[in-house]
């Protein structure tokens, strides 16, 4: 019997193989926290009596959740995780820089192959790059920086094979939000997913992210993908220590195994209050929008801002309409700067922030929505309350579902933009 | 060491109840203390809870409890809030691993019947849920025995402090 993607790494961590079901204690390449939660993984640390981190060299902290700093209690978490980090020879991601799952990848901290821990749910986004990520609690983590080891399940995995070329107006986001609404919120609880096929060869490693995020709206333990050439060549411009690349063997053990072709497929919007409540546009078009978000680990990204940018190019936002953009990363800014891609969302009329996670989260203190706005997103999630409003309505849908969506004031399909 | 046999009254939620109905980004983002953030449990969700709660209370969910949101606050304010063990009909993943660590207990099992205010005695152990209100008795799934042991000794701090490192007890084999 062959093994899956997970089975392989967490074999090759451990020295023996393992297979689904089985308990581990594993080595662990990049632990890494940021500073949204209470208490803080180096409080953690201190109760369980640490006083020198296992490896500061695969370790690393963000300053991503409250990039903003608009209040005290942010600036004093800043402020302890900078003595953490100096006094344990840690690296530090400073407020601005960006947000953790965009800095991971874009400055090579993790390669294929490695198990990697982070104490936010949207750790996943590494598996893009065939790594065996997950997010765990600040108590896991604190271990994990005193340790080194962390111990897991291995999961047992569910496959998306995904065949066909998305259409015009038709991205990563769309395909995972309708495999959303196929498997449900918690269709792959405990479960690692592998996406698979001809259309994840066919996308980018920046669309290939967008998919990764969102695997654990499935309630997954991680999204994984397979090494191919694309992936190759944006790591050997980033990551300097060689990795190891696993394949899923054609005989491995899967839970379930879903064939999709996304050929067909419309722009998908998420409807309120969940990320799995997905549909075809045409569904939700229409609808009147008041705010708009576009950023996020999920879609911040310089090609999503050149999509946005494209349906934005020589037009206004809706004057009823707030649109907010914040850029993943630093360096995704000055990028997005270079090509004029800044100048023409805010000649359109748009709000940007710092790099970070502003917009996504009410704990950022950006972008936070008043009552009884109807706001549509480039996020991950949409929540009941998610950004910082209990009364507010959040919809979720690609960077050019959003912009156009922004231009019209209502839900628009972005196919006429393109 | 926790008491193996927890006996409450139910309150009960539905299904796919996520961390930031449990607790909202914006109340954990205003303290750097996590005990500070206790008081807003479930507070735009449903305000009246914490007035509701009373010291031993089982909460009662359906499916994927504890979703979206890896924070550890989640379970943290539940523990604190008097909330004796949560059971419901799956749980997400960091949810329950986080409750394990902080000593809160959680059990997987079919709670459809339970209404809320039903008395109730959940065994850790042997994974039996008493309703003594309709009568009912449920079998849960036990958990992963690296799990009991960590619940066993109350948390993975303790955990950790008592054995120095993160070994798995003689009896966890390969099957967990």
């Amino acid at each position: 019997m062959g093994r899956t993607i997970s089975e392989k790494i967490f074999s090759a961590h451990v020295g023996r193989d393992v297979r689904a079901g089985d308990i581990v204690v594993s080595p662990l390449d990049l632990v890494f926290w940021d500073d949204s939660n209470r208490p803080q993984a180096c409080d953690v640390f201190r109760e369980m009596n640490g006083t020198r981190v296992f490896d500061p060299r695969k370790i690393a902290a963000f300053l991503d959740h409250g990039a903003n700093v608009h209040n005290l209690a942010i600036a004093s978490v800043h402020r302890t995780m900078r003595g953490f980090c100096r006094e344990q020879g840690i690296a530090l991601y400073e407020a601005g820089e960006g947000i953790e799952h965009q800095l991971i990848p874009e400055r090579g901290l993790a390669g294929p192959g490695d198990i990697i821990v982070g104490a936010d749910s949207h750790a996943c986004t590494a598996g893009a790059i065939n790594a065996f990520a997950v997010g765990v609690g600040s108590t896991d983590l604190a271990t994990g920086l005193l340790t080194g080891k962390l111990w897991f399940r291995v999961p047992k995995t569910v496959r998306f094979v995904l065949d066909g070329r998305p259409g015009r107006g038709v991205y990563s986001k769309d395909i995972i939000l309708h495999l959303l609404r196929l498997i449900g919120a918690g269709g792959a609880i405990y479960e690692a997913i592998e996406f698979t096929g001809p259309a994840i060869a066919g996308l980018s490693m920046e669309s290939r992210f967008v998919m990764t995020n969102m695997a654990v709206e499935m309630g997954a333990k991680t999204g994984l993908m397979e090494v191919d050439d694309v992936t190759r060549e944006w790591l050997a411009a980033r990551v300097r220590r060689p990795g190891s690349e696993f394949t899923s063997d054609p005989d491995a053990e899967s839970a379930r195994e879903f064939k999709i072709d996304v050929s067909a497929l419309e722009p998908q919007v998420a409807r309120p209050h969940s990320p799995a409540n997905s549909a075809p546009i045409g569904e939700a078009i229409g609808t009147p929008i008041q705010q708009a978000v576009l950023g996020t680990c999920t879609n911040g990204r310089l090609e999503d801002f050149r999509e946005a940018a494209l349906v934005l190019k020589g037009r206004k936002v809706s004057p009823h309409v707030r649109l907010f953009v914040t850029p993943a990363s630093r360096t995704v800014m000055q990028e997005a700067m270079s090509e004029g891609l800044i100048d023409v969302f805010l000649e359109a009329g748009a709000v940007i922030g710092t790099p970070g996670c502003g917009g996504c989260t009410g704990g950022s203190g950006f972008a936070i929505p008043g009552d009884g706005v109807n706001m549509i997103s480039t996020a991950n999630r949409n929540f009941r309350g998610r950004t910082g409003n209990n009364s507010a309505f959040i919809y979720l849908a690609s960077p050019a579902t959003v912009t156009a969506s922004a231009i019209e004031g209502a839900i628009a399909d972005p196919r006429s933009y393109l | 060491m926790l008491p193996m046999i927890l006996r409450g009254n139910a309150i009960c939620f539905g299904d796919d109840i996520n961390t930031d109905y449990i607790i909202a980004d914006h109340y954990k983002a205003a303290s750097a203390d996590v005990n500070e953030v206790a008081k807003y449990v479930f507070a735009d969700y449903r305000p009246e809870f914490r007035e509701q709660v009373r010291p031993g209370d089982v909460l009662v969910a359906g499916r994927n409890f504890g979703c979206g949101s890896a924070r550890e606050a989640a379970p943290r304010v539940l523990k604190a809030s008097g909330i004796s063990c949560v059971i419901a009909k799956s749980f997400a993943r960091i949810f329950f691993r986080n409750a394990i660590n902080i000593g809160l207990p959680v059990l997987e099992c079919d709670t459809s019947a339970i209404k809320a205010g039903d008395e109730l005695a959940v065994d850790i152990e042997t994974g039996i849920v008493d309703d003594f209100t309709l009568p009912l008795q449920v079998r849960g799934l036990p958990m992963p025995s690296i799990m009991a042991a960590i619940l066993h000794e109350g948390g993975l701090v303790a955990y950790l402090r008592r054995h120095g490192d993160l070994v798995l007890p003689e009896n966890v084999a390969r099957k967990g």
